[in-house]
């Protein structure tokens, strides 16, 4: 089926979801914008769909999701280890991040 | 949509005829859980409090639970020495019309005599239920359904949770009740939540709780946020909020409700689970099941969960329909997941079909069928210690 790869939500989103896993390198489309994958992305995360600056906000559902805590690339994968929580820090287990 | 349902001495209607044992201290739980075993019917189910200070809380949710309509009859199994206020339970349970037995391991005799006791209050309650059962037709706008998630990821909020919301707004417009809850898994979504308030006054509630929710949290040190929502793809509170809030659907809401109290009519209620206040008793909700607990105390008859990493539970009193919003995951646990919203992620069906296939599987719940966790025998309950708010405000949609 050709259906993109990941999903932008909103209009004004600066993230896609992934509706399935995408691998580093893989050629990708999404909306019609055309980007690679700078990292393996997991089904349900998120990737960049412009480069991404310390301070900008996260836009998903249209909404401020967070803020980014060191640059991404356009296509690379946007999580806890590049992005925070403006309300409250999330809690992790492994080693995979901040521990708040 | 209608189904033969079991018409309450207290007016209500239930789609379940749950004989409840019920421990009333931790100290009594071994009894309780022997005369449920002994009784051998998933008819006989068992909920309890542990704690032996009272709280207004718990009394007041078991005061709710076991004459949630889905209870048909109600034996209180206690050891004798509790501050749990049994009388007043009984009282309750008189006024409601719900058979019902005392069982006081420390009067009875022992564990031994007080299981004995316990099983032929079972017998004899089971007895009096099937005596004045009255099935009688119920339609879904006598139904409550409330709404939750657990084990969320970054599929829920795209598929299973707006699937809900469709099942929601498809549930308002044919007049039934819909609950959804969890105002510290809403932060981030006030706002929009206050545009969709029936009231400026209920828009206020919903902002406070929320308010009060990320104060609560944030003195509590952990937000609403378990590790496997980040293996998941969720990287903050918000984003998990803005997922979630998509179960609520897109119809006005019509007033904030706490754990306990009835929805006073149909439509679209918050229930609102952080206490006034500073932190008092620890977490609002410990688990999934504890905010189960306050959905069904609130009167909801089946309750839709929504689960991106798969959990398994269920619950005594009130069947839990489990939607999988993560194909993966439903790959590895079809038998626990009564809805594959997954599918919607390659197209393979619509927000709206999954929608109305929730509402019909409601009906046939409703009407008896098992659910998966039902079927399975999960029977999950907990409640703990809480401090309790006022009702907040709620208008009647006209």
């Amino acid at each position: 089926m050709s259906i993109d790869a990941a999903i932008r939500l909103s209009p004004e989103d600066n993230v896609a979801v992934c509706r399935r896993p995408v691998t580093k390198g893989e050629r990708i489309a999404v909306d019609g914008i055309a980007l690679i994958a700078e990292d393996d992305v997991a089904l349900g995360h998120k990737l960049a769909l412009v480069p991404l600056e310390t301070g900008d906000k996260v836009l998903k559902y249209g909404m401020p999701i967070g803020s980014v805590t060191c640059g991404v690339r356009r296509g690379g994968w946007v999580h806890v280890h590049n992005m925070k929580s403006d309300y409250i820090p999330a809690h992790l287990r492994d080693a995979h991040g901040d521990h708040a | 949509m209608s189904w033969l349902g079991w018409q309450r001495r207290d007016g209500r209607k239930g789609i379940r005829d749950v004989i409840l044992v019920v421990y009333l201290v931790e100290c009594a739980h071994h009894v309780a859980r022997r005369i449920v075993e002994g009784a051998n019917d998933p008819r006989v189910q068992l909920i309890g409090f542990p704690g032996c200070y009272p709280n207004d809380y718990a009394l007041g949710m078991m005061k709710a639970l076991t004459t949630h309509p889905n209870v048909g009859g109600v034996v209180l199994v206690s050891l004798g020495c509790e501050s749990f206020n049994r009388e007043a339970l009984a009282e309750t349970l008189s006024a409601a019309g719900r058979p019902h037995d005392t069982v006081v391991i420390q009067r009875a005799g022992g564990t031994r005599a007080g299981i004995a006791a316990g099983q032929a209050a079972v017998e004899r309650v089971r007895a009096a239920a099937d005596a004045q059962a009255v099935r009688v037709p119920m339609g879904v706008e006598e139904l409550v359904v409330g709404t939750i998630c657990g084990g969320s990821d970054g599929t829920s909020g795209i598929t299973a949770n707006p699937a809900v919301g469709r099942a929601f707004d498809a549930l308002v417009d044919a007049g039934a009740t819909c609950i959804f809850e969890e105002t510290s898994e809403l932060i981030g979504c006030e706002g929009h939540m206050r545009s969709r308030a029936a009231s400026a006054e209920v828009g206020a509630a919903i902002v406070a709780s929320v308010e009060q929710a990320e104060r609560y949290y944030r003195a509590m040190g952990y937000g609403s946020f378990a590790p496997g929502n980040a293996e998941g793809g969720l990287s903050s509170q918000e984003e998990k909020s803005a997922g979630a809030y998509a179960k609520s659907g897109a119809r006005p809401i019509n007033g904030v409700i706490v754990p306990a109290q009835q929805p006073p009519g149909a439509g679209l209620y918050l229930l609102d689970v952080v206490p006034p206040g500073d932190p008092k008793f620890g977490f609002p909700n410990i688990v999934d099941n504890a905010e189960i607990g306050e959905l069904m105390a609130c009167g909801a008859h089946v309750t839709l969960f929504t689960t991106g990493r798969g959990s398994v539970v269920g619950s005594a009193i009130a069947p839990v329909i489990k939607i999988c919003a993560n194909p993966e995951t439903y790959a590895r646990m079809h038998e626990d997941m009564d809805v594959d919203a997954g599918r919607i992620l390659d197209g393979a069906a619509t927000l709206d079909a999954v929608g109305a296939e929730i509402v019909s599987l409601i009906e046939a719940v409703a009407g008896g069928a098992e659910t998966k966790s039902e079927a399975l025998g999960h029977r999950e309950f907990v409640l703990t210690y809480k401090a309790t708010g006022p009702a907040g405000p709620s208008c009647l949609a006209a």
